[in-house]
């Protein structure tokens, strides 16, 4: 493959890791090139049965499963908006109550100052719209963006990552990250190219 | 732009049943459908029709700043509304504007969440749409105060006078009801695009455009676990609004109906506002798909199904629509409360009988052409009804407003109301600024949401 100069074969292959670190540069992973999310989807499978944990795969759109095989099964985010709708809840219903019966009570024909079925409302655009900010603000914050600059943008062609291509990319802080025997486990994989990612 | 398919024998009529026209069609993989939707914007080629459209529009801005700058000048009183008929234009075309978004609620939230995979090359647009007619929506109760400077004073915040909002008037309901919608309304479209952000970004090739689209996506890189979050999030989102689009029209409903007025006071306005909201905002999309589908050669992936399911949905909501008519005419008479019969009887035979039954043409009597195949699946009429059913929502609003005022329970106060040259310069500008904004719109953003285009074709069975 094209892209097997990235990996630098003229050092020898260090004798231990302390040695490897000093020879070798910090680097933040490998990164691989798939053409279909088939192909992606069970190379993440294959990584993560390779014992591979620290691990990421990117795609031009959502692939039912991936996060699955790259480590990720749980997002505390519906709890999140849960919480946020039920704080939207009472502080529609609350802050209602507090002007109308607290604040300025005020006798409109006779009408009881805490008329709950009229604040029924406001109460419920007001959980939507906590929800709704909870939603989007969580899956942002969540999601560690904005963030203007991540390593796994200067690898190559991954610009092609929001059109047409599919990478996967083991991370160095993996305990089992090797630089070569990595590479080696990711050309097996059949990618259309292997190549490392600077930090 | 008019084409017309070829007429069909029963054969395949029934093929097309059980194989309905794809969503999608043409030889289309993930490279292609990027390079089209993203190349109508990263592209140094505006079409003359776009220049036309926008043209249109922008003109029509002027005129709208030209009557908004007067109204501020002279106050409401250039306008025709008068005691009875305090309410006017002002009420009937934000009822009308924000009924026209409900479509885009509908089609990126309701369709999302019971699978239809027709909604995604058309989510993108009807959600910019909502978003616009719900602009256009705010100006008009907020001109209608005569004292637009002060429209912060509907809002819950401490002042001097130690005042609160009066929390049983449906009109401070509506306050919080259209700001929440507006609101949603923007995130949804907003979390829409954020991966569509990111193609632009990676795809343009100058550094600020680059830059511009990079801001927007927000470092997107289109991780798994992301995307895991990102789906979960959209999902409750859809989730969150769709009994948020059914709570804004009952809510502005409750305008009418929570009120004593003759022809107001129902229980049916709900619903059938709702089920209004919804036709309404079908008959927009269509009236602009149509042309854009044209002008920018989207066939492919604004196809005749999806012309076809909206057109469908129109005669749908319209039925719901006649039977809400049907109803009010029904318990007027049922009811025999003698001022609900007579503002039945007064519609329909009084001073502004004319506009009733062009009402009745255009909402009732025309969508009934729907029905059948060959009008469904012929582009042109399908404009044309489109554009009626929307002239004929905008006549419904004006029955609804000004038949009820203009006539309530004491004959000593009835009068006449008429629009004045004013309140059409408005409401045309109004359109204008709706144009403008959609127009723009599509000229730099992507109109369609690629990412679920890509999705659409990965799950897409090998037809080789």
């Amino acid at each position: 493959m094209e892209d097997q100069r990235h990996l630098d074969t003229t050092i020898a292959a260090p004798e231990s890791s302390r040695e490897r670190e000093r020879l070798e540069p910090e680097v933040y992973g490998l990164i691989a090139e798939f053409a279909t999310p088939g192909q992606l989807l069970q190379a993440a499978r294959r990584a993560r049965e390779a014992g591979y944990r620290r691990m990421d795969a990117y795609s031009p759109f959502p692939i039912e499963g991936l996060s699955e095989e790259v480590g990720f099964h749980h997002t505390g985010l519906p709890a999140i908006v849960l919480i946020a709708g039920i704080v939207g809840a009472l502080s529609g219903f609350g802050m209602q109550y507090w002007m109308s019966k607290i604040d300025y009570p005020l006798n409109v024909g006779g009408r009881p100052l805490n008329s709950w079925p009229s604040f029924i409302p406001v109460t419920f655009e007001l959980t939507i719209l906590f929800a709704a900010l909870a939603a989007v603000i969580g899956m942002l914050a969540l999601n560690g963006l904005p963030m203007p600059y991540h390593p796994v943008f200067g690898a190559p062609r991954f610009a092609r990552a929001s059109t047409d291509r599919f990478f996967l990319a083991i991370e160095a802080t993996d305990t089992k990250f090797d630089r070569k025997e990595t590479w080696a486990f990711l050309e097996s994989l059949q990618p259309l190219t292997v190549s490392e990612v600077e930090p | 732009m008019a084409t017309v398919d070829p007429p069909k024998t029963n054969a395949t009529q029934k093929k097309e049943y059980e194989h309905p026209a794809p969503v999608l069609e043409g030889a289309h993989d993930y490279t292609t459908v990027t390079d089209k939707i993203s190349g109508i914007v990263l592209t140094r080629h505006t079409p003359r029709s776009w220049f036309l459209a926008f043209g249109v529009g922008f003109l029509l801005l002027m005129v709208f700043f030209g009557a908004v700058t007067y109204l501020l000048f002279a106050g409401t009183g250039i306008w025709g509304i008068n005691i009875p008929v305090a309410w006017g234009f002002a009420i009937i075309n934000f009822v009308w504007w924000i009924g026209i978004g409900h479509a885009g609620t509908l089609i990126s939230a309701i369709l999302l969440l019971m699978r239809q995979q027709w909604r995604t090359s058309i989510n993108r647009f009807a959600e910019a749409m909502t978003l616009f007619a719900v602009a256009c929506a705010g100006m008009f109760p907020i001109l209608h105060m005569g004292r637009p400077w002060l429209a912060y004073w509907l809002l819950p915040y401490p002042n001097v006078m130690g005042l609160w909002p009066q929390f049983r008037s449906p009109l401070v309901w509506d306050v919080f009801a259209v700001s929440t919608y507006g609101t949603v309304s923007f995130l949804f479209w907003f979390v829409g695009l954020i991966p569509d952000f990111a193609t632009m970004r990676d795809r343009a090739e100058n550094s600020t455009l680059r830059t511009f689209y990079g801001l927007l996506a927000m470092g997107w890189r289109g991780s798994a676990v992301h995307w895991h979050r990102y789906e979960t999030a959209y999902l409750l989102l859809a989730g969150l609004a769709t009994p948020l689009v059914v709570s804004v029209h009952t809510v502005v409903s409750f305008d009418f109906a929570v009120s004593v007025v003759p022809g107001w006071h129902t229980t049916v306005f709900p619903p059938y506002f709702v089920a209004g909201a919804i036709y309404s905002g079908f008959a927009m999309v269509l009236t602009l798909v149509i042309p854009i589908r044209a002008i920018y050669r989207l066939e492919d992936m604004i196809t005749i199904r999806h012309l076809r399911n909206m057109a469908k949905v129109m005669l749908a909501t319209g039925l719901i629509v006649g039977y809400g008519y049907l109803m009010e005419f029904f318990m007027s008479w049922y009811g025999a409360n003698s001022y609900e019969q007579y503002v039945t009887s007064n519609r329909m035979f009084g001073p502004y009988a004319p506009i009733f039954w062009s009402l009745i043409l255009c909402n009732i009597l025309t969508p009934q052409l729907l029905w059948f195949r060959r009008i469904r699946d012929n582009v042109a009429v399908l404009f044309v009804i489109a554009v009626v059913i929307n002239i004929g929502m905008w006549l419904e609003r004006y029955v609804i407003v000004v038949t009820s005022l203009h006539r309530d329970y004491l004959p000593s106060s009835w009068g006449m109301y008429g629009g004045t040259i004013w309140d059409y310069a408005t409401f045309a500008g109004t359109i204008g600024l709706f144009l403008s904004l959609l127009y723009l719109f599509i000229r730099v953003l992507p109109m369609i949401s690629i990412f679920e285009v890509r999705h659409l074709i990965s799950t897409r069975p090998k037809a080789e």
